[in-house]
């Protein structure tokens, strides 16, 4: 019966169904891995449930609660701060590295593999690192340096004012491989006839860089901006690693929303709190990503 | 021919009767299964008590299984809620509302744990294990506090034997600090980690009490610490970094390894520290009980209890029900101490006079004589309050006054979600 189905079927009929016996795989795997647990959290938002046992319908007194919160502002603050510094930080470092290793020919492929690295190493193993390097003086080489130099000891993790800086520096160091080599893509995919062109003008290096090179790298930068804030907005394994008791402290001024998902998800057992936060961050993420489109088709 | 018959009968009755030994064998092979977390000692230990009881009781397995502390809580709900996971399962006592709140765990028979016995032969904290009219899990050993001192530097101080006091003991916090030209701390007089591990329980149970209050109502529900007694027991505690400057937060990443690199000269912790130091090379320490004062004294104590879980039915919680009168036996906790270096949970096996007068673990079963263990709701975000509190008068200068105003009332929106 098979058989005669097939047979029947022309050709362009069995190339569609071919194709889509492929893609159900994919489709499958989004629908069941992404969209339903998308869908459950929405629905447990409105839910108080622990867990175990039944969950129990409260409307959107997990809302009122969060939005009642001293920490969660604190928290979402911290969440922006993340954001809105370190992603310019980590773009201006990268541009730069990326323009200046774009012109040399020497040792270029070894230098962006050391920038690369970072990216490549666990997120973890590479925040405890640092935890050891922010460590006060016996132990930690920040600390020991600063010494050398007669600058008083810094605390660093310890500290209210300092701590979320600590954290995003590696976060920010990371990031910087990637950046860079989407950026020499950037750069190297620019029409070498644009810079001869300038060049028989006269035109200068900063001329170049201004002209010709920040305007053809608009669409790369939106791209890595969309994509670094995403990533800084859903800080986590950092901060996980380098605040002390994992709790994002010294008083919650490291604490992401992720951290402070996590807290309510897994040690307290409040997923409907947890949940509602997760919607948050959801509602966040698509205000980022929709600005992305918006200004991407201004741009066409 | 009457002799065939009696052979033929003989016969009949061994094969009946092996089959009929055979079958309540196999109908007695019971498997039931105990979790716990990984560490290595608590598994070589429970290993060995598994060994002796499947030795005494033959128609019963136990399936031993752990996994990391990380993961603890959620695999237990997760598995028992599906019907999988322990018959018996350990548990730290402070989740005990938690689980049972979750059903979790179902109260112990009592028939074969009779609460007078349970009372009048386990230590007086257990009682945290009683909740409305059942006991829903006993331990096998328990914990206290105690104080560790540095002995080469306690010589090199000129000071000799404990501090009896608390006055004593920022005296001798003070005088076990050295700071570099810069004025940094490079010998820590008293590590306290800014109220994580022991500190908090220290402040709470030790310090609020000496300093005349109570750090929750009776019957648990209210914050008891918002008054003079806890501003006392804070400005107490946080002195020691911000006035004695005697303690650095942070120093050398925390006050075990700190103590255990030989740079602390006072540090407060549990007997399952022991042998953490007793490895660390080069180490020479000593142990004794908490500074008192006033002329009384005051310890924390916690445990590990097992439980039966919800899961456990029938014959299996028969045979959970009996492994776990043999994990809290006398034998049992003895094995314990020797092994992981906790507690015995019993008087009569505690207060044994080889073991109150052990030179390491001598001070901790002292110190069970005068110990409380704290009921709480949800341990992370009461030990939070603590450490805030500490950050909030260390690190922004706020007074222990305000400090203490703010946290209580973040905890006690913890208790009121619990009881409400």
């Amino acid at each position: 019966m098979f058989n005669k189905f097939w047979s029947d079927l022309s050709i362009n009929q069995k190339l569609a169904i071919t194709a889509w016996i492929f893609l159900a795989v994919p489709i499958i795997f989004y629908v069941t891995i992404r969209f339903y647990p998308t869908y459950e959290a929405f629905y447990v938002s409105f839910m108080k449930w622990n867990l175990l046992g039944a969950k129990k319908y409260i409307g959107f007194k997990n809302y009122f609660k969060i939005f009642g919160d001293d920490d969660f502002w604190i928290v979402l603050w911290n969440t922006i701060k993340y954001a809105v510094i370190g992603v310019p930080i980590s773009l201006l470092i990268s541009f730069t590295v990326a323009y200046y290793l774009n012109e040399i020919k020497f040792g270029h492929q070894t230098i962006r593999a050391f920038y690369f690295i970072p990216f490549l190493t666990t997120a973890i193993a590479m925040a405890w690192v640092w935890r050891w390097f922010y460590q006060p003086m016996p132990i930690g080489y920040f600390n020991i340096i600063l010494s050398w130099v007669g600058i008083p000891q810094q605390p660093f993790l310890q500290s209210v004012e300092q701590g979320l800086y600590a954290i995003m520096a590696p976060a920010v160091w990371a990031g910087l491989g990637f950046q860079i080599v989407i950026f020499i893509a950037g750069i190297r995919a620019i029409p070498k006839s644009h810079f001869e062109a300038a060049e028989i003008d006269g035109a200068g290096r900063v001329q170049i860089l201004r002209e010709i090179i920040l305007p053809a790298l608009k669409p790369t930068t939106i791209f890595l901006v969309v994509i670094s804030t995403i990533g800084f907005l859903r800080i986590f394994d950092q901060v996980y690693s380098m605040s002390e008791d994992s709790a994002g402290g010294p008083l919650n001024s490291t604490k992401p929303l992720v951290l402070m998902i996590y807290d309510f998800a897994f040690d307290e057992y409040k997923l409907g709190r947890a949940s509602a936060l997760t919607v948050i961050l959801f509602l966040l993420l698509l205000t980022v990503s929709l600005l992305q489109l918006w200004f991407m088709r201004k741009q066409r | 021919m009457e002799g065939t018959l009696k052979n033929i009968k003989l016969f009949l009755f061994s094969i009946f009767g092996s089959i009929f030994i055979f079958s309540s064998l196999v109908a007695n092979a019971v498997e039931i299964e105990y979790w716990q977390y990984t560490y290595k000692a608590r598994v070589e230990a429970i290993d060995k008590l598994i060994a002796n009881f499947e030795k005494a009781n033959p128609g019963i397995t136990v399936k031993h299984t752990n996994f990391p502390y990380a993961d603890y809580r959620k695999k237990v709900a997760i598995a028992i809620s599906s019907g999988d996971g322990p018959d018996l399962v350990q548990l730290y006592y402070g989740w005990l509302n938690d689980y049972r709140d979750s059903g979790l765990i179902q109260p112990l028979p009592k028939d074969a744990f009779s609460h007078s016995d349970i009372e009048s032969n386990f230590f007086a904290m257990v009682s945290s294990m009683k909740v409305d009219g059942d006991y829903w899990g006993l331990p096998t050993a328990v914990r206290s506090l105690a104080l560790f001192y540095n002995n080469d530097l306690f010589k090199e101080a000129g000071l000799s034997g404990p501090p009896e006091t608390l006055d004593d003991f920022v005296a001798y916090a003070k005088k076990l600090t050295k700071r570099d030209g810069s004025g940094n701390i490079i010998q820590e007089g008293l590590a306290l980690d800014g109220g994580i591990g022991q500190t908090h329980h220290f402040w709470r149970e030790v310090l609020v009490r000496h300093f005349g209050g109570q750090p929750y109502s009776d019957d648990g529900k209210k914050i008891a610490y918002n008054n003079e007694a806890g501003v006392k027991a804070l400005t107490y505690l946080t002195d020691f970094e911000k006035t004695h400057k005697t303690t650095s937060n942070g120093f050398m990443n925390r006050g075990q390894d700190a103590f255990a690199a030989g740079k602390v000269g006072l540090y407060i912790d549990g007997s399952f520290r022991i042998s953490k130091f007793v490895k660390a090379e080069g180490l020479n320490f000593s142990i004794s009980e908490l500074p008192g004062h006033n002329g009384k004294r005051y310890n924390f104590s916690s445990f590990w209890a097992n439980a039966l879980s919800s899961k456990a039915k029938g014959e299996k919680k028969e045979a959970a029900a009996k492994f776990l009168a043999y994990l809290t036996s006398d034998e049992a906790m003895q094995i314990w101490l020797d092994t992981v270096g906790e507690l015995p949970a019993k008087p009569s096996v505690a207060l044994v006079d080889a073991n109150k007068q052990h030179k390491l673990y001598g001070p901790f079963i002292r110190g069970l004589d005068y110990a409380t263990a704290t009921t709480f709701i949800s341990e992370k975000p009461q030990r939070q309050a603590v450490v805030d509190a500490y950050d909030m008068v260390v690190l922004k200068g706020m007074s222990p006054k305000d400090a203490l105003a703010k946290v209580a009332k973040d905890e006690q929106e913890v208790l009121d979600e619990f009881f409400e």
